[in-house]
């Protein structure tokens, strides 16, 4: 897609800098985000994401750097109507029924009564909440208050959306029912935030994706740019050992691989230029004296840049 | 135990509210004597004969009243003595509970031996809201009476004797009056250095000048004191709506919007004073409906003094909710701090049973003041403009502990 002029684009950070006390939870991001790209932002928990989101929808206030809003700053009311945010905790009001905590943040945002009721009608049947819009929250299956959480931060229409780990706790069916209300946004033309550390849920749902490590983003393009980044025409191999950690990750270090110390056993990642490649590695291997539990040769993913990139596994 | 020791809202509740809770009431009727309450007692001689004197002497001699017979300086300027009609209206407007009216010719024939004859009587104008002050003051005149008037008793009875008994001969004249210019001299010996004189009985003729058509005097105020201390409740209640928001995340997601800190705030205290005014209004309708408290004639004062009562309580739930971290501390801190204020502020029993100290500690209450200003409203029927200073302190008292509510939360704003 041709990038917009700078200026008008739906979300814009420069050199964001935020910290808690002795911790830097954000570390001199700067991200632009093109009109109606999904950018994925994949870290590990305490990666920094919820912080940057929480930077974006103005309820952090940043040490450094600026966060700006199709042109508006950050928590000015130009950019608040243009934004919805979907936190990573529910924040609904569990006494009150679906319709009421749509009217709700409705209401908050400043919304029309004229307005509300058509947006109301439209967030319900996008979450699929129809038939239980006179229940109260509380009542409700986990799957079903996480699609009325998405729904309560887009009931007043915005031309940007951060969801903040929207599937987190939920079951596979109601995460599928959750990326198939996504790709509609999507196909409206709707620019979209996205956190999670599931690779897959970035994988499937964003244009762009940004690996967080730390309070950094340490690699940023497409699914393929970012494999080809890291492994370019290579291939991975996995091999698991037991035994002694410390003699896994000395033989892992002298043959250039990435070591990963695992509960049971420890992982072992190599990139070759063709697989047979392998055979020199299990000799090695035997030679050294380890035993080997599993091996297995794949093609690189996320998850294997994440990896490579930052030493440590996604779900650390 | 260990539970117990992390949950520092129980520990308070447990431990420190029944000590605080005690210790107020061991002030107010624990027998601390020098700080027991006094009466205010206007006193209007009209006679200002000797026995008057001595009579307003003798009263001004007694550790129990504060008499008074002129109102305080105003402006640093001396005001004229208290008339009768000055007397009665101080009363109404409760500066004192009694009154008593000293009346010409009390000189000539001051105690009765016949239970009153012809004598003039000692007016009494009273408050009956106050019901302890006129019966201590009924007494305290008897007392008075023969303790400080004993020359006077001597006298009139030698001219009983001279009456009933046929005459007196000029030197038995000559000799009680003698007797009693020793006992003048001696009258005007310093208390200590006298002892008692006889008894004799003054004539006192006691008048309610407030809510004298009135069926039931404690009602009304009655139902402000509990009022008052339970919109302190509801409105501490209401204003843990916002601590609920801080729990379930609404806040955050909320602050979000377009609503400020600053228009939540205004919002949900506009709430608890709203709930507040409500809870009023049937609470005096109840006193109505049952207790023909007369609240349709008072519809104004009552309007007016609800609203600035409803905003005050409202203002100071924002400030305990802004204070807490959790509805467990802010249950716990507004229990402790409702049921001190309402001790103290005078709505558990009333204020002018209190010692000195602890009347002017009340005023630091929402209690106090409102009560007061319903007090004036219904039981001294004062016009809606003499509520200025009770409806002055309430809402500026309450713009200050939003300010300090809206200081406090700033911890919210951002993160």
């Amino acid at each position: 897609m041709a990038p917009a002029p700078t200026a008008s684009l739906p979300l814009r950070i420069e050199s964001l800098i935020k910290r808690f006390g002795q911790v830097t939870a954000v570390d001199g991001i700067t991200l632009h985000l093109q009109p109606g790209e999904c950018l994925g932002l994949l870290g590990p928990n305490g990666a920094g994401k919820s912080t940057l989101i929480r930077s974006i929808a103005g309820r952090v206030m940043p040490d450094s750097g600026t966060v700006s809003v199709f042109g508006a700053p950050a928590s000015s009311t130009a950019a608040r109507n243009a934004l919805g945010w979907a936190p990573q905790e529910l924040a609904l009001y569990r006494r009150l029924t679906c319709r009421e905590n749509l009217e709700s943040f409705g209401r908050f945002h400043g919304m029309a009564r004229a307005a509300l009721q058509p947006a109301i009608a439209w967030c319900l049947a996008w979450a699929a909440l129809e038939d239980r819009a006179s229940e109260p929250v509380k009542n409700l299956s986990g799957g079903m208050m996480r699609r009325l959480n998405l729904a309560a931060g887009l009931i007043h229409r915005p031309k940007l959306v951060l969801m903040d780990e929207p599937t987190t706790g939920v079951d596979p069916q109601s995460r599928n029912r959750i990326f198939e209300m996504i790709e509609k946004l999507r196909a409206e033309g709707m620019s979209i935030v996205y956190t999670t550390h599931y690779m897959e849920e970035a994988e499937r749902l964003c244009d762009r994706i940004a690996i967080v490590d730390r309070g950094r983003i340490v690699a940023l393009g497409s699914r393929e740019e970012l494999v080809h980044q890291a492994f370019a025409s290579r291939s991975q191999v996995l091999a698991r050992f037991a035994g002694p950690a410390d003699r896994i990750a000395a033989w892992v270090e002298a043959r250039g691989g990435a070591y990963v110390e695992g509960h049971t056993d420890s992982t072992a990642q190599f990139t070759v230029e063709r697989p047979t490649e392998i055979v020199g590695l299990l000799d090695s291997a035997a030679r050294a004296g380890l035993e080997l539990t599993d091996v297995s040769l794949r093609k690189p993913n996320l998850e294997s840049v994440f990896l490579h990139l930052t030493g440590r596994e996604l779900r650390d | 135990m260990l539970s117990l020791r992390r949950d520092r809202a129980a520990l308070v509740l447990s431990f420190v509210l029944p000590i605080v809770f005690f210790s107020i009431f061991a002030v107010i009727f624990g027998g601390r004597r020098n700080a027991a309450p006094k009466i205010n007692v206007i006193v209007v001689d009209q006679d200002r004969s000797l026995a008057s004197q001595r009579l307003v002497e003798g009263l001004k001699s007694e550790g129990s009243l504060v008499v008074a017979a002129r109102p305080n300086p105003k402006k640093g300027e001396t005001q004229p003595e208290y008339t009768a009609a000055t007397a009665e209206a101080a009363v109404k407007a409760g500066t004192a509970p009694v009154a008593l009216i000293v009346p010409h010719g009390f000189g000539e024939n001051p105690i009765s031996f016949e239970g009153g004859g012809n004598m003039p009587a000692i007016q009494m104008l009273k408050d009956p809201s106050d019901m302890v002050a006129s019966q201590v003051i009924a007494g305290l005149l008897q007392k008075v009476a023969m303790t400080s008037m004993p020359d006077v008793m001597a006298g009139l009875g030698s001219k009983y004797v001279d009456r009933f008994a046929g005459g007196l001969t000029p030197e038995q004249h000559q000799r009680i009056d003698g007797s009693l210019d020793q006992l003048r001299r001696y009258q005007s010996q310093p208390n200590g250095a006298r002892q008692s004189g006889g008894g004799a009985l003054l004539s006192v003729e006691s008048r309610d000048v407030v809510g004298e058509n009135k069926d039931n005097p404690m009602v009304s105020f009655y139902a402000a004191a509990i009022g008052v201390m339970f919109l302190l409740f509801t409105a501490s209640g209401a204003a843990g709506t916002l601590l609920d928001e801080v729990e379930n995340g609404t806040l955050d997601r909320l602050l979000s919007t377009r609503v400020t800190m600053t228009a939540l705030l205004a919002g949900k205290l506009a709430y608890s004073a709203l709930l507040a005014f409500l809870q009023l209004v049937l609470m005096f309708l109840w006193a109505w409906a049952v207790f023909k408290l007369d609240l349709f004639s008072h519809i104004p004062g009552f309007v007016v003094m609800g609203v600035s009562t409803a905003f005050a309580v409202g203002a100071f739930g924002m400030l305990l909710a802004s204070v807490c971290r959790t509805r467990a501390q802010l249950g716990a801190l507004s229990t402790l701090l409702i049921l001190v204020m309402s001790s103290v502020g005078g709505s558990m029993f009333p204020r002018f049973l209190m010692p000195q100290a602890m009347q002017k500690a009340g005023l630091l209450t929402i209690n106090a003041w409102a009560i007061d200003g319903f007090t004036k409203v219904f039981w001294r029927d004062e016009p809606v403009s003499h509520l200025w200073p009770q409806v002055l302190v309430l809402l500026t008292g309450g713009v200050a502990l939003f300010a300090l509510a809206r200081k406090l939360a700033q911890r919210w704003d951002y993160t």
